[in-house]
């Protein structure tokens, strides 16, 4: 008797996460379109979306770039240690290139960002609604929607772009001071095959827009958790963790998706 | 419950008893399921989007702890509401915030910011916001609460004398009666969303109905009860025992 109900509470429990799983997921596509129909209000202000940008993308600048080239470092010591195994040592600079442009640029850009730029965005508007200033803005006839919402996901879809492909100048600047400096690969061969070997179509497009699928999910991530959060000092910690945690795991899932295709795209797979 | 034109009108009652949703049934921020609220003769339940926003823009709202915008300044605060919905140069800008800073005695405070202000002081900028753009309707949510006596009593005056001084109509929301009982015109007493009793200050002030006793003077119990319903006391601790 209380085994089938353990059982039964147990199923219920699944039920009811599933459930609320999908409706949340239902709530925040819905909350992406009200957010993309604000948006022409939202461009009036333009200020509005340059501060965000100033808040998400000048001030993660120190982070990405000091990340960005340790990254590049280290590629470019592993890299040399294990093409230098099968004469290939030259390769370095293709090697570097192609990783940082398709992969570890968007990628790691993304999550820096997700937990530097991301979580702040959400705490914020998460706190808004905590002390009232959201209801407030609602009594003042001003939709924080369009005031406070939209700017801060715009800001953030425009940064990420911009911080991944900064993040690979570095990470490429950190190998050729490994590569070329320290360990000595020829510097015209470093360069050379770099050129050579990375197209602008596919390579560095695919980068492109996988940091902008990336922005666009972790900045509508960042802004729903803090517009759904439990409007106490709890609910915002909650909503900044799920936006870090969430965040994360969408720029790797999507990674995987957006990979299959461009390189079935390709014909290689 | 009416609210006449030109009055101060006070809403009291104790925690929880449904007060701060009159003021959300009235501001169209929740919708009435049963019943109206009518705004000048408007039903705030069907209005559209967009009629509501015409109709908010005509009304301000004190919040409890003043919900200022805290990544603004006092100033930028309170010439929020005018920038938004007018067209108006900055020099006219400047000079009404000024003027509804005056109003509120901090126009010396213009450049803080709102982690600067004590408690009271936010209260008076928000109340500032709240009249920026002339509204015919203030609503007040606890605008006494957690503040010390002399900023209660400059709150309590400044509702007052704005009220009468531009001709608006005032809601107070509070718990606080003995405030009140000095400022309002009329008095609406609510427990668990119902009218229980009503009356200018002077007859809350002679008022024999033991709801209002009980508020009025401060009683622990009586006909709002100390205790929160339980099992008979002697059962429960019998219970543990076994």
């Amino acid at each position: 008797m209380s085994h089938s109900n353990s059982l039964s509470r147990g199923m219920r429990r699944i039920g009811a996460g599933t459930i609320r799983a999908i409706s949340r997921t239902g709530f925040m596509f819905r909350f992406f379109l009200a957010v993309l129909l604000k948006t022409p209000s939202a461009l009036h202000r333009l200020q509005l979306t340059a501060r965000e940008i100033y808040f998400a993308g000048v001030l993660s600048l120190v982070v990405i770039m000091v990340s960005g080239l340790f990254v590049g470092m280290v590629l470019g010591l592993q890299g040399y240690d294990s093409l230098n195994k099968y004469g290939a040592g030259d390769s370095l600079g293709i090697f570097v290139g192609l990783s940082l442009v398709r992969e570890l640029g968007p990628v790691v850009a993304g999550l820096l960002f997700a937990s530097r730029a991301g979580s702040a965005v959400t705490a914020e508007i998460g706190l808004m609604k905590t002390t009232e200033q959201l209801s407030a803005m609602e009594m003042m006839a001003v939709d924080p929607l369009a005031r406070i919402v939209a700017p801060r996901f715009w800001g953030g879809v425009i940064s990420m772009p911009l911080l991944a492909a900064l993040f690979s100048v570095m990470g490429v600047f950190g190998a050729y001071l490994v590569g070329v400096r320290l360990i000595g690969v020829d510097n015209g061969t470093f360069w050379g095959n770099m050129q050579a070997g990375i197209d602008f179509w596919p390579d560095i497009t695919n980068g492109i827009i996988k940091s902008v699928v990336f922005g666009i999910a972790v900045s509508l991530i960042a802004v729903f958790e803090g517009y759904d959060a439990d409007p106490t000092a709890e609910g915002v910690s909650a909503a900044t963790t799920r936006t870090v945690v969430g965040g994360s795991l969408a720029i790797l899932a999507l990674d995987f998706v957006l990979t299959v295709f461009m390189f079935r795209g390709l014909g290689n797979v | 419950m009416a609210i006449p034109r030109g009055k101060v009108v006070a809403i009291m009652g104790g925690s929880g008893s449904g007060k701060t949703t009159i003021l959300r049934l009235i501001g169209g921020q929740l919708r009435a399921r049963d019943g109206k609220v009518l705004v000048q003769g408007q039903s705030v339940r069907d209005l559209s989007r967009e009629e509501l926003f015409a109709m908010r823009r005509r009304i301000g709202m004190l919040f409890q702890f003043g919900a200022l915008f805290t990544d603004m300044t006092v100033f930028e605060n309170v010439a929020f509401p005018i920038r938004e919905h007018t067209d108006l140069d900055e020099a006219l800008i400047r000079d009404l915030v000024l003027m509804k800073l005056h109003a509120v005695g901090l126009r010396g405070a213009a450049q803080f910011h709102p982690a600067e202000l004590s408690g009271g002081m936010a209260r008076r900028v928000a109340l500032a916001r709240a009249i920026a753009l002339d509204p015919m309707l203030v609503m007040y949510d606890e605008p006494f609460a957690g503040l010390d006596p002399i900023s209660l009593g400059i709150v309590g005056q400044l509702i007052r004398r704005l009220n009468d001084a531009l001709g608006i109509t005032s809601v107070v929301v509070t718990h606080d009666v003995y405030e009140s009982l000095k400022i309002v015109d009329y008095l609406y007493f609510v427990s668990e969303g119902r009218i229980i009793s009503q009356g200018t200050p002077q007859e809350v002030r002679q008022s024999t109905d033991p709801f209002v006793r009980q508020f009025v003077d401060g009683q622990p119990d009586g006909p709002v009860p100390f205790h929160y319903p339980a099992k008979p006391y002697a059962e429960e601790l019998a219970a543990r025992v076994a």
